[in-house]
């Protein structure tokens, strides 16, 4: 009997009881009725492993990097007892035939019943030989294994959208995943980000076993449990926003009381991410609060939208309330006539997406 | 082929057995690598070939300078942060910015504790298994493990045999589920692996430990850079301002609550390496050093750029903490100096790599680089372009090109650096070699290895944790003494900037030397190339058919089982290969070369 997520609490020493209440928080965190907490309880009871096949393509490991950092749950422990990661060539013990053979393996005993994860995407130019995985192109891997997957997810911005090697002028055709030519018709989770949040990604893995299915999803197919909202919607800098203090350049008076990075290009009102709620590295800090402003690494083409120390808008000298709103809406202009405003009546208006329910 | 000896001094044979392992996993990005063996299983040629390309400079070419760290920080997450420092010491170089001297500990801290991370995780998670038999720690008595705990490190508070138990049932469960995850296919059963049971269980009870504490040393550069993996950097100096007792200095980047947290890792993080990193190597090495294969180019040519500032800008080899220098030809007593801007001592070669020059005799200097991708397989090769069987040598084989310094292929990173600092007489990493072998009993030969180079790696992430907390020491004093700044901003804004520049940055990234060199034009980058680490050790072939560090590594080892290439996994991984790094030049004609390949 594979071990489960109770017993791997149990054995550090948690009692049934600190395990319910457990339980229950994880219920509330995740906006869930307490009645929900021994439905989890029963899923990390019992449930074996699923099999999870880590595909890598043109990438940098970040993601994985990332992944390992996770503090709550530990990455050790969804590898030893919520997964099986039976193919992850960054770190799998078998090298050569003996890893391949792990794909056929699985694709026989599991079809359809694992999940396929990608961190990096697939050159398309150059037949494909970008990416050489067994002397063979990388999509070719990619495709065969979509196709007897469950369900798909798109690690990162390289998977999800192209990221780095996609920018222009994209010279090998680096391809996302839902726009590789023959890619399954399964489901496909985006996680963007360059990296994801560790404790995003594991929440998505701990979200799908838990509950037995995938996490709602908005339009772009991102989870909406961390990617409705923008990072400037819960900053913590948005009261200077609002008030108008800002930082007019690194190190000044204001970058020194923490004042808004906006005028020093901040892409926070354009991007969806979870960095201002549940933060980085178990919640210790985000970019903004180290002081650089939010380049808008989980945004579609963000390596293509303009300078990272530009300013969204040129609008200068703006103060407290409608200012704010021009601000607004020239930063949602900039994402293509994706966003609108909802003008608020409160000091702090918030900026929605007609794309999805924010 | 059949018999030739290199100019550096290899005997290659391809008439025997070819073994094909692709892809070699546990490591950075995408490889492959070939050998012949003979009749008794000896390693007598050896092939290796980088199998990605993503084409980052080309994508540089046209952008805003400033913006470059964040591009080229992506060549790689695992050295996280490395290229991006290179880049704004190559920008800062080219534009002649002046960093605070509060910017240059905060960037040391942060390249410090990527020495850390990235050797304990290498180690750890993609290296141990090459040494490490995790179905055979089941074997081992907790009792007698929690013995050999205390007694190779009696500081480590994780000793009990109660402890020991616990993980051993707990890997017991997962190997008996049947569900094997990563240990799937392993190569168990291989007579490679040569440690007792109890050994094999300390290290299987360590890499969980190490994957726990691993995303502690990290969170430093969280603190200075927000995140981590790909924290941020800036032109000029940090962008993390520091706000000691003033208003607001609640909300500010660097604080006392903040620098209290670094205070706190650092410390952590010196523990664990002095009392499970080293302790481990140590023990571990106890049972293989019988095991001295691996060498290759170590006993011959390694280069060292330097890095670590002790004061800010400047880049001498006198104020650089990391040993500066080239050794040819395996004599210690001349350590060369290294010009990055001398067109006559990098340069790069093509005629075995998938890039096309006008002139493949000759190599070209980073500043003068072109790359056209031309991807071919040569007439010996087996298979089909989409479907390679075997590749020929004697070709083009590899995404890699063939960086040489005076037209010697040379070995970089830990091992290389600790060659280097030993010849030129530094005083720590001397000590530190001394005291290894002798707590070996081994003679200062056995350094030119595949356990030297894994050993070195151990070594220089203890002298790196106890730098960073330095580091820590000066800021702390300097913030004292008045000086609160992070950033200079004279030149942040391009209209300052002259028209046609160019410069170059370098560092030492956890796998070795590594370089950017950068043209701005009109305040945009016209050309940007990064010769970094795995192009060295992983490079192919040149013109004179030398070949590289990795194949040469590989040359005479003998292996256990054909079928299974632990040999060839323990000394590629002694690397620690980044291929993601590797295959990625670029040029000034990057524009053409988005169109020449379209399909």
């Amino acid at each position: 009997m594979p071990e489960t997520f109770y017993e791997v609490m149990r054995r550090q020493g948690i009692t049934r009881r600190s395990f319910l209440k457990y339980c229950s928080l994880a219920a509330g965190a995740l906006g869930l009725s307490p009645a929900f907490a021994p439905k989890i309880a029963h899923a990390m009871e019992t449930k074996p492993r699923i099999p999870v096949l880590w595909l890598h393509g043109l990438e940098c490991t970040c993601c994985s990097e990332s992944f390992i950092r996770s503090a709550h749950p530990l990455a050790k422990d969804v590898i030893l007892s919520m997964i099986s990661l039976d193919y992850d060539d960054t770190i799998m013990a078998a090298a050569g035939d003996q890893a391949e053979a792990i794909i056929d393996e699985t694709i026989e005993k599991y079809d359809g019943n694992f999940i396929l994860a990608i961190e990096g995407n697939a050159p398309l130019n150059e037949d494909g030989m970008y990416c050489i995985i067994a002397g063979k192109p990388f999509v070719e891997q990619l495709v065969r294994v979509s196709q007897h997957a469950k369900a798909i997810i798109s690690w990162g911005s390289c998977a999800s959208w192209g990221c780095v090697q996609a920018a222009r002028p994209n010279p090998t055709r680096a391809t996302p995943t839902h726009k590789i030519p023959g890619i399954a018709d399964k489901p496909i989770i985006k996680v963007p980000g360059c990296p994801p949040i560790a404790e995003v990604m594991t929440a998505v893995i701990t979200y799908i076993l838990t509950f037995e299915k995938l996490p709602s999803l908005d339009s772009q197919g991102r989870p909406k449990m961390f990617y409705s909202q923008r990072i400037h919607d819960k900053c913590y800098r948005r009261p200077h926003f609002d008030a108008g203090q800002f930082v007019e350049k690194f190190d000044d008076e204001g970058a020194r009381k923490g004042y808004c990075l906006y005028k020093v290009g901040c892409k926070g009102p354009t991007t969806y991410n979870a960095c201002s709620t549940v933060r980085w590295n178990g919640g210790l800090s985000f970019p903004i609060q180290a002081g650089h402003p939010c380049i808008g690494c989980s945004e579609d083409g963000f390596w293509d939208k303009g300078g990272f120390y530009d300013r969204l808008t040129d609008v200068h000298g703006f103060g407290i309330e409608a200012n704010a709103d021009e601000i607004g809406k020239t930063a949602a202009g900039i994402v293509a006539g994706a966003a609108a405003i909802h003008a608020g009546a409160s000091v702090i208006k918030r900026i929605a997406s007609k794309g999805d329910d924010a | 082929m059949a018999t030739i000896t290199t100019p550096n001094g290899f005997t290659l044979d391809d008439s025997g057995k070819r073994v094909v392992v692709d892809p070699v996993t546990r490591i950075e990005g995408h490889m492959r690598c070939e050998v012949n063996l003979d009749e008794s299983n000896v390693i007598r040629n050896a092939v290796s070939t980088g199998t990605m390309w993503r084409g980052l400079e080309v994508i540089l070419k046209g952008r805003d300078p400033r913006d470059a760290w964040a591009f080229v920080q992506r060549i790689c997450g695992v050295c996280t942060g490395t290229h991006a420092l290179t880049s704004v010491r190559a920008v800062e170089d080219a534009l002649g910015i002046d960093i605070p001297e509060n910017a240059n500990s905060i960037r040391n801290i942060m390249q410090l504790s990527l020495q850390v991370h990235d050797h304990l995780v290498h180690f750890y998670h993609l290296h141990a298994l090459d040494w490490v038999n995790p179905v055979n720690a089941l074997k081992a008595d907790p009792k007698a493990t929690s013995a050999l705990q205390q007694s190779v490190s009696p500081h480590h508070p994780k000793s009990s045999p109660g402890y020991f138990r616990d993980v051993q049932t707990r890997i017991r469960k997962f190997i008996e589920s049947g569900q094997l995850g990563p240990f799937k296919n392993g190569y168990w059963t291989n007579p490679a692996y040569l440690l007792p049971p109890e050994a094999d269980l300390m290290a299987v009870t360590h890499y969980l430990e190490a994957l726990d504490f691993q995303k502690e040393i990290m969170t430093v550069r969280t603190i200075f850079g927000g995140k981590d993996t790909h924290p941020n950097w800036l032109v000029g100096g940090v962008p993390c301002a520091i706000n000691m007792d003033g208003a607001m200095a609640a909300g500010a980047p660097i604080n006392m609550e903040r620098l209290n947290y670094v205070r706190s890792v650092t410390q952590r993080t010196i523990d664990f390496v002095n009392n499970v990193y080293i302790p481990d190597i140590l023990a571990i090495a106890q049972f293989y050093k019988g095991w001295l294969y691996g060498g290759g180019l170590s006993g011959k040519n390694v280069l060292a750029y330097g890095d670590i500032p002790d004061r800010a800008n400047d880049y001498s080899p006198e104020n650089l903490m990391m040993p500066h220098g080239a050794i040819i030809n395996g004599n210690l007593k001349e350590v060369h100096p290294v010009d990055l801007r001398d067109p006559e001592q990098i340069q790069e070669f093509v005629p075995h790599s998938w890039y096309k020059y006008p002139d493949e005799a000759k190599g070209l200097h980073p500043w003068d680089g072109i790359t056209e991708p031309n991807y071919e397989l040569g007439p010996n090769a087996k298979g089909t372009k989409t479907n390679i069987l075997q590749l020929d040598e004697s070709a083009k084989y590899s995404w890699i090109k063939a960086p040489r310094w005076k037209g010697h292929a040379m070995e970089v990173g830990p091992l290389a650096r600790y060659i280097v600092g030993y010849a030129t007489g530094h005083e720590y990493f001397t000590d530190q070699i001394n005291r290894t072998l002798s707590a070996l009993d081994l003679p200062v030969s056995a350094l030119f290895s595949t356990l030297g180079r894994t050993a070195a790696r151990a070594l220089e992430a203890q002298w790196a944790a106890e730098k960073q907390m330095y580091f820590l020491d000066k800021l702390i004093a300097n913030i004292k003494a008045g000086d609160s700044n992070t950033a200079n901003t004279t030149h942040f804004d391009p209209k300052t900037w002259p028209s046609e520049v160019k410069g170059v940055g370098f560092t030492e990234a956890p796998r070795g030397a590594l370089g950017h060199w950068i043209r701005i034009k009109d305040t945009k980058i016209e050309n940007y190339q990064c010769v970094v680490p795995t192009t060295w050790n992983g490079s192919p072939r040149d013109s004179e058919n030398n070949i590289g560090a990795f194949e040469a590594s590989l040359m005479n080892t003998k292996m256990e089982v054909a079928e299974e290439p632990v040999e060839i996994l323990r000394t590629l991984h002694s690397f620690d290969p980044c291929l993601a790094c590797s295959t990625h030049v670029m040029s000034e004609d990057g524009e053409e070369l988005a169109t020449v390949k379209v399909r």
